[in-house]
């Protein structure tokens, strides 16, 4: 009894100089929404408005017809018409076009007597992501251009079509890959800022060593460290969610009881490792610091932007102890896919052992950390 | 005030410096601060002016005013006829600075931080050579040329920070608090250059200082409290109306300690603080106040001793508040002079234990090669004050924290009620309070809320928890602040909130690791009042402290330097046992200044 009254007396100081004070209200409040907002509009993979420029050097119909396709996209934009070689490199050079159309002399003459025409395409390769998502829009656009043509001009269209049907994402829209990892993301940020000051705030006041000679236990500081920043990294995380739902309109197909276990979870093992460090630091500085050397990698090596398959296997074992690599796994999982909970299992283990493991050696710390 | 000063100033001389109605605030939040308040003073060339004052008096910021570093709000300065306010670039190149924390370089060696300044402040290649030997030969650092500044002792960095300030020659030095947590015998040496530079160079030295037994080397003294000068001029000037009225007392069958209580709240007693054995008063202007002191104590016996400057400011803040003297406090009513008493019905005298509370045998505390602590053994017994006294470095913080359970012991032995807390069940704790050197509460929580988390720590509950804080508001005069959050409060107010919250569960081992440090003279008083009234109910008390005055309060006293106990006895004992022919009633401070130097002869 007495020792439940300890923690809740520790976990109502916690939250009372968290919120009592301005800067850290801020910190927990302001930047996750303002962060959720922003990386949802600009971690987007799709291309709008292209910009590309013209060179038709042929007067025919069928250049016409297919400029006008390029014309009527919403996925591109026109702006220049050119008329000669020389002016090509200088539009790619200072990034005014990133696509230049090139149409040869002979293109009609050669559709219309059933002979294939080239177009040419000049693609600004430096950035070379972008690049293959532009020539693919052109692709998209000339192959319907052909099938168009050959229905007009009543030919028998190629032997075989592509026809392609993307799951859980009908029409690839990036957010829907991009915002439910934020909710990871985000969920670690502010989770791992939460703890990560607790300890160190205190170490460097002097206010640990008054409260390590009074009868809390080690477990007892944990719990009463440990519970604020679950409450809010839990609230955080609803927060996100309901955004992801009502806001960015990404279906959540899952379950969401499967949902939150796993953010149960998660936010345990943010905590753990955001108590270690805070154990470890003297000093604020130290522990901010600490979170920022475990919170960078943390997040690239989650496959939150990147899978994680496509890295050296060294690396990909690596990842095995990052929580946000299962969490990132379990939100993709639940919101797009309804994965069910057995299939899960997998991802909920590991970041329960990763809890388990940073929460006993922040505990061990508390005592044994001589400075 | 230039009549104590040993160059007798010319007329065609220039003041060194001025400050004429010089104010200056600050905000704190939403609260406007007035840290200076219409200062003025004038300093003549070759003048050793110290401005002292206890913390948060302005020291530091007229200081900050007088190198240019800050704005006043208000008035005009004039250092070496220049004025600040309009050309603080010159003003700066031409004088030297020493800041509390001076810039040294702790991975640079003192050459390396030497050559630093020097370059930075622009002396020619040609002219360094001789300077550097001059230096080195004043501040005695010629043999840890090679040395890290990170690695030299407390005394040793102030006297290189010194050095790097006077590279150039400067006409005007200003040294903010020099000789802070510095030990004694540096302390003396840090005194001997600044005099030295004073007479070899002509230079004038404008210096800070808390320590009030200071103010009798300065040939000039400002006395600031809370941002205004309270007085100034030569120190004798000081304690020259308090003679004849400072006595050392003592009265046949009355502890030192009651005695002190009962003195205190009589009206003719100004002041009265404990000395080794005997109890130091200072009584009132009144010509009869002997007279009624002897009357009340009959047996007494009264030896006249020369007045301190600490008495002046004691008198001078006591009586210039009309306030009456027994109250142990400056701050308006916040105390009501019968709180030590009360405090004594809260507290249930611990069960008498037949051995002693604190019991520490061969403890040694290593960190790598390092010895921290080495081969220490002592014993406190139940009811008594036991004080540990040495300068920063010595390792009393080290054997504190060993004791408290903070820290791990590498070897010996140690039992504070009979465990030792550190590897003891944690309810073992709840028999000891713990206040640290610097405040160490929650300075964005409330005084209410602060208190209300260390009751629950102690484990009190509903009804017994509010009572309990309720009791303890109104012994420590803490009601009129409780929803203030306590970061923002005068530091006297912290350290009884400090206190209050160390003693929220009863305990009957309390730790205090230089408790009052940096507050002003007469909330030490208060505080040491509320700890005798603990001892008095059988609390056994273990403090750290570098305030040789302190030490006085202590039954037993160990001295420590370097990590061992260089000796151990009452007050007195380690008063005596320096007394030589020369000087037959030495000070706690020739003790503690006799001590390290014949502990440094027997090593070498």
């Amino acid at each position: 009894m007495a020792a439940i009254m300890r923690i809740l007396a520790l976990m109502i100081k916690e939250f009372l100089s968290l919120l009592k004070d301005k800067k850290s209200r801020f910190v927990i409040i302001v930047p996750p929404l303002v962060q959720l907002l922003v990386f949802g509009y600009a971690a987007t993979y799709d291309l709008t408005r292209v910009p590309y420029a013209v060179y038709n050097e042929d007067t025919g119909g069928a250049a016409r017809d297919l400029l006008a396709d390029f014309h009527g996209s919403p996925y591109f934009h026109r702006v220049a018409v050119i008329t000669h070689q020389q002016q090509i490199a200088p539009l790619i050079d200072n990034r005014r076009a990133l696509v230049v159309v090139h149409i040869q002399r002979q293109f009609s003459r050669n559709l219309l007597s059933g002979r294939s025409g080239s177009v040419q395409v000049i693609v600004d390769g430096r950035n070379s992501n972008t690049a293959l998502i532009a020539l693919g829009y052109v692709r998209d656009i000339i192959v319907a251009f052909n099938l168009h043509w050959d229905a007009d001009h009543h030919i028998a269209g190629p032997p075989a079509q592509l026809v392609t049907r993307a799951w859980f994402n009908p029409n690839l829209l990036s957010q829907w890959f991009v915002v439910p990892g934020i909710v990871g993301l985000l969920t670690l940020v502010v989770t791992m800022l939460v703890t990560a000051l607790s300890v160190a705030r205190e170490r460097e006041q002097g206010t640990f060593d008054q409260l390590l000679v009074t009868p809390f236990t080690p477990v007892e500081i944990l719990l009463g460290k440990a519970l604020p920043g679950f409450i809010i990294g839990m609230a955080e995380a609803t927060v996100m969610i309901v955004a992801a739902v009502w806001w960015f309109d990404v279906p959540l197909l899952g379950n969401l009881l499967t949902l939150y276990a796993g953010t149960v979870l998660f936010v345990l093992a943010a905590i753990g490792v955001g108590l270690a460090i805070s154990a470890i630091s003297a000093t604020m500085q130290q522990g901010l610091l600490g979170a920022f050397l475990f919170l960078v990698p943390a997040i690239i090596l989650s496959g939150f932007t990147t899978p994680i398959a496509n890295m050296p296997q060294w690396v990909q074992w690596i990842t095995l102890a990052d929580p946000l690599r299962y969490f990132m796994v379990i939100l993709r999982g639940v919101f797009l896919q309804a994965t069910p909970w057995h299939l899960l299992v997998g991802q909920m283990w590991p970041m329960a052992l990763i809890a388990a493991i940073t929460l006993s050696v922040a505990t061990w710390l508390f005592r044994h950390r001589s400075y | 005030m230039s009549a104590t000063s040993a160059i007798a100033p010319m007329t065609s001389v220039p003041d060194v410096l001025v400050l004429k109605n010089v104010s200056k605030s600050f905000h704190a939040g939403k609260r406007l601060i007035g840290a200076l308040q219409a200062v003025s003073f004038t300093m003549q060339p070759g003048a050793v002016m110290g401005l002292i004052g206890p913390d948060g008096a302005g020291k530091t910021t007229l200081m900050r005013l007088v190198a240019g570093l800050l704005r006043p709000d208000d008035g005009e300065i004039r250092v070496l006829g220049i004025d600040v306010g309009k050309d603080p670039q010159s003003v700066q190149s031409s004088i030297g600075y020493m800041p509390q924390r001076f810039g040294l370089y702790e991975d640079l060696t003192v050459q390396e931080n030497l050559d630093l300044y020097t370059d930075l402040q622009g002396v020619l290649p040609r002219d360094r050579a001789k300077r550097y030997g001059e230096l080195m030969r004043m501040t005695n650092l010629e043999t840890f040329r090679g040395r890290l500044a990170g690695r030299l002792s407390g005394g040793m960095k102030q006297k290189l920070g010194l050095a790097c300030a006077l590279v150039r020659s400067p006409r005007l030095i200003l040294l903010d608090e020099p000789t802070v947590g510095v030990d004694p015998v540096s302390r003396r040496e840090l005194w001997a250059i600044v005099y030295r530079l004073v007479e070899n160079e002509g230079v004038s030295v404008l210096l800070s200082t808390a320590y009030l037994d200071e103010a009798q080397r300065c040939r000039d003294v400002v006395l600031m409290s809370e941002g205004r000068i309270l007085h100034q001029g030569p120190p004798d000037q000081f304690t020259q109306p308090l003679t004849g009225r400072t006595f050392q007392m003592r009265v046949p069958g009355i502890t030192r300690r009651t005695l002190m209580r009962e003195l205190a709240q009589r009206p003719e007693v100004v002041d009265a603080i404990i000395i080794g054995d005997d109890v130091r008063v200072v009584l009132s202007r009144t010509a009869e106040a002997q007279k009624q002191v002897t009357a009340a104590f009959p047996g007494a016996v009264l030896v006249p001793v020369p007045p301190r400057f600490e008495d002046s400011f004691v008198d001078t803040l006591r009586v210039g508040k009309g306030e009456p003297p027994p109250t142990p406090s400056a701050k308006p009513a916040a105390v009501p002079p019968a709180a030590p008493v009360a405090m004594v019905k809260t507290i249930v005298p611990p069960a008498k234990a037949a051995g002693p509370v604190i019991e520490v045998k061969n403890l040694t505390k290593q960190f790598g090669a390092f010895y921290a602590v080495h081969d220490i053994s002592f014993s406190v017994a139940p009811g008594k004050i036991f004080g540990l006294l040495g300068a920063n470095g010595a390792g009393k913080s080290t054997t504190f924290r060993m004791l408290c359970g903070l820290l791990p012991i590498s070897g010996g032995m140690l039992r504070v009620a009979g465990y030792d807390l550190r590897t003891a069940r944690a309810v073992a704790r709840s028999r000891v309070g713990y206040m640290s050197q610097k405040f160490s509460l929650y300075g964005n929580l409330s005084v209410m809320e602060n208190l209300r988390f260390f009751a629950s720590a102690y484990g009190l509950m509903g009804r017994n928890r509010s009572r309990r804080i309720d009791d303890v508001l109104g012994e420590f005069g803490l009601s009129a602040v409780a929803d203030m959050n306590s970061g923002g409060l005068p530091l006297g107010f912290k350290q009884r909130l400090a206190l209050a919250a160390a003693l929220m569960h009863k305990p009957d081992i309390l730790f205090l690791d230089e408790p009052t440090s940096g507050v002003d003279p007469l909330a030490r008083r208060e505080f040491w009042h509320r700890i005798n009234a603990l001892v008095d109910v059988g609390v056994t008390i273990m403090v750290t402290t570098h305030f040789m005055e302190e030490a006085e309060y202590c039954d037993e006293l160990a001295i420590m330097a370097v990590g061992r106990i260089l000796s151990m006895g009452t007050p007195s004992q380690i008063r005596h046992s320096a007394s030589t022919l020369a000087n037959t009633n030495p000070t706690m401070e020739d003790a503690f200044i006799h001590l390290i130097d014949s502990s440094q002869r027997k090593v070498a």
